[in-house]
């Protein structure tokens, strides 16, 4: 089973994210880059499929140079090998350039499974995985809670605005995982030694025979970027046994009680 | 530029019409468009026509076949959608920031090569349509300017506008239309499905929400929180690492890639308070907080913070409630 798993170079999303006061981008330079927590996710799902199955597990990933960091973690984590698709037309890329990088690079090669996060942590427009399922022409079973498989097909559970539902999905498909779809594995020392001799290709646009694909130049253009109106702190008072009685009075001040 | 027909995509939730849709097609009939029109697919769609109706939709484009619930709903309901586009070129449509609104628009945005704005706030439609949307945990508001490609498509979070039925009812045209399906889309179908039935208020629509996150401890410990929310005749939410962690299903849980709630009253107990959490309660009327670090970020945004052990409050909140008249 050929797996692709697409990974994001995203700032910590410890730290507070801002955007560029004349360019309308993100800054990259103010928190230390990460690969994008939600990821991991989709890294372990690929691999766990992998080990089950036979074949290989595949890095995608779309960003600046650095963002090979976040293709070589998937790497030391036990992934096969990477590409990144990297230029600097690409900054401010929307959501449908995105998917069209993506689903270029990944459609150079047959796969049976494309694994993403549900969303990105940054940018979370969350309809990635959907666009470039379309692109690719295959089913996308988005917001996955658990992924199983026979080595023919997918069994997918699957949340839903009500509930849940499980998906039987043939394969080649999309699949989107949530956070907690499974337990991401920490790269061994041996894995991070490993990853430095796996293959890591960097192509452009170009290289991938996108020629129109410009990112911020795409079909939006930001007019405005300001600060949302703030909430003002309220009062913080340490608990010495009034805790409880703060909190009905706001209620009862409220009319809520 | 004189707006067109603005769409809304309407999502069904077990037979009814979600609050969100309604939150659209109010929002729609603003915009100064020369029709407002809604799309809905599903063996269930025939149910929605009065209600939407009632919210201003003049037409209705609608498919019942059997094959949106049989089948993943994403694929043949985008190209459904794609081909009610390519004959009636509406230049707008709206879709709820919902796990179907999305795996719609992201689809036909693809399809249809057009341009797709995600968690948007707000809409206007002048010289050109712009969409407001915040980032950053909704620390930052960014204004975003579609080019000439139509239709635009933008999905909003639900809450984003209050909902109002239309003055004067109107029966809309029910215009019945063949479901679309790609031979690929068959090949992913629902095999099993269940729908959630919580007691009281929904989250989204209650007056007080009483959250936990992991500060609550253990997941035996959100029966105490559910004792809270009935006593206050409110709902349980929850932040995303305690439903990762698998004490309390998706349902609850409330921020960024969960609900989006504004009571009159949000109760955060042991929640720290990322921007993750934030964005989807921070339109409350009132945030109390209860958290054992006085450095959590959550204080920032509260009203009444209360520094100490959430489940110690917790039992005393609902101690005095249970003691009250009445």
């Amino acid at each position: 089973m050929n797996v692709v798993v697409c990974v994001k170079l995203v700032p910590d999303p410890d730290s507070a994210g801002q955007l560029d006061a004349t360019t309308h981008r993100l800054r990259r330079d103010l928190a230390e880059p990460v690969l994008d927590p939600g990821d991991e996710f989709g890294v372990e799902a690929a691999l766990r499929l992998v080990e089950a199955h036979g074949g290989e597990v595949r890095v995608v990933s779309m960003g600046p140079e650095r963002a090979l960091e976040a293709v070589r973690k998937a790497l030391a984590m036990g992934a096969a090998r990477g590409v990144l698709v990297t230029d600097d037309g690409l900054g401010g890329s929307d959501a449908l350039t995105t998917a069209k990088v993506l689903a270029a690079a990944i459609g150079r090669e047959p796969f049976d499974v494309v694994i993403t996060a549900t969303e990105s942590t940054d940018g979370y427009t969350g309809i990635v995985p959907q666009a470039l399922a379309e692109l690719l022409g295959v089913p996308a079973v988005t917001f996955a809670t658990g992924v199983a498989s026979d080595g023919t097909a997918l069994t997918v559970s699957r949340q839903t605005e009500g509930g849940s539902e499980t998906i039987l999905a043939g394969l080649p498909c999309v699949v989107s995982v949530t956070a907690g779809v499974n337990e991401p594995r920490y790269p061994s020392l041996r894995g991070i030694m490993g990853a430095k001799s796996k293959p890591l290709d960097r192509w452009t646009p170009a290289d991938l025979g996108l020629v129109e694909v410009v990112g911020a130049a795409a079909g939006q253009t930001v007019v405005s970027v300001t600060t949302a109106e703030e909430r003002k702190a309220g009062e913080v008072v340490t608990d010495e046994g009034d805790g409880a009685h703060r909190i009905v009075l706001l209620l009862a001040s409220m009319r809520v009680i | 530029m004189a707006l067109g027909s603005v769409w809304v995509f309407a999502d069904l939730s077990q037979g009814r019409v979600t609050t969100g849709t309604l939150e659209l097609l109010t929002k729609a009939r603003s915009l100064g468009a020369r029709t407002v029109e809604a799309v809905c697919f599903g063996p269930e769609a025939v149910d929605a026509v009065a209600e939407l109706g009632r919210y201003g939709a003049t037409t209705l484009h609608l498919s019942q076949d059997p094959a949106f619930a049989e089948l993943l709903f994403g694929g043949p309901a985008a190209d459904t959608l794609a081909a009610l586009v390519v004959e009636h070129r509406p230049d707008l449509i709206l879709f709820a920031a919902t796990h179907a609104g999305r795996d719609v628009a992201g689809r036909l945005a693809a399809r249809l090569d057009v341009p797709v704005i995600a968690n948007g706030l707000d809409v206007e439609a002048g010289d050109a349509i712009t969409v407001t949307t915040a980032i950053f945990g909704a620390t930052q508001v960014v204004r975003t300017e579609f080019g000439a490609r139509r239709p635009a498509l933008a999905l909003f979070r639900p809450k984003s506008f209050p909902a109002a039925a239309a003055p004067g009812a109107v029966i809309p045209v029910v215009v019945e239309v063949p479901a679309v399906i790609r031979e690929c889309h068959r090949r992913a179908r629902v095999v099993d499905r269940s729908n959630e039935v919580a007691a009281g208020p929904k989250l989204e629509d209650a007056e007080v929400v009483v959250s936990g996150g992991r500060g609550i401890q253990e997941a035996g410990n959100f029966e105490l929180l559910r004792e809270v929310a009935e006593l206050l005749h409110g709902a349980v939410g929850a932040s995303r690492a305690v439903v990762d962690a698998g004490w309390v299903p998706y349902s609850l849980q409330v921020g960024q890639t969960g609900k989006t709630v504004k009571p009159t009253v949000y109760v955060a107990c042991g929640i720290s308070g990322a921007m993750q959490h934030t964005v989807g309660m921070r339109g409350a009327q009132k945030i109390v907080a209860i958290n054992k670090d006085p450095q959590a970020p959550i204080f920032k945004l509260a009203d009444l913070g209360i520094v100490g052990d959430a489940l110690t409050v917790l039992r005393q909140l609902r101690d005095e409630l249970r003691s009250r008249p009445g």
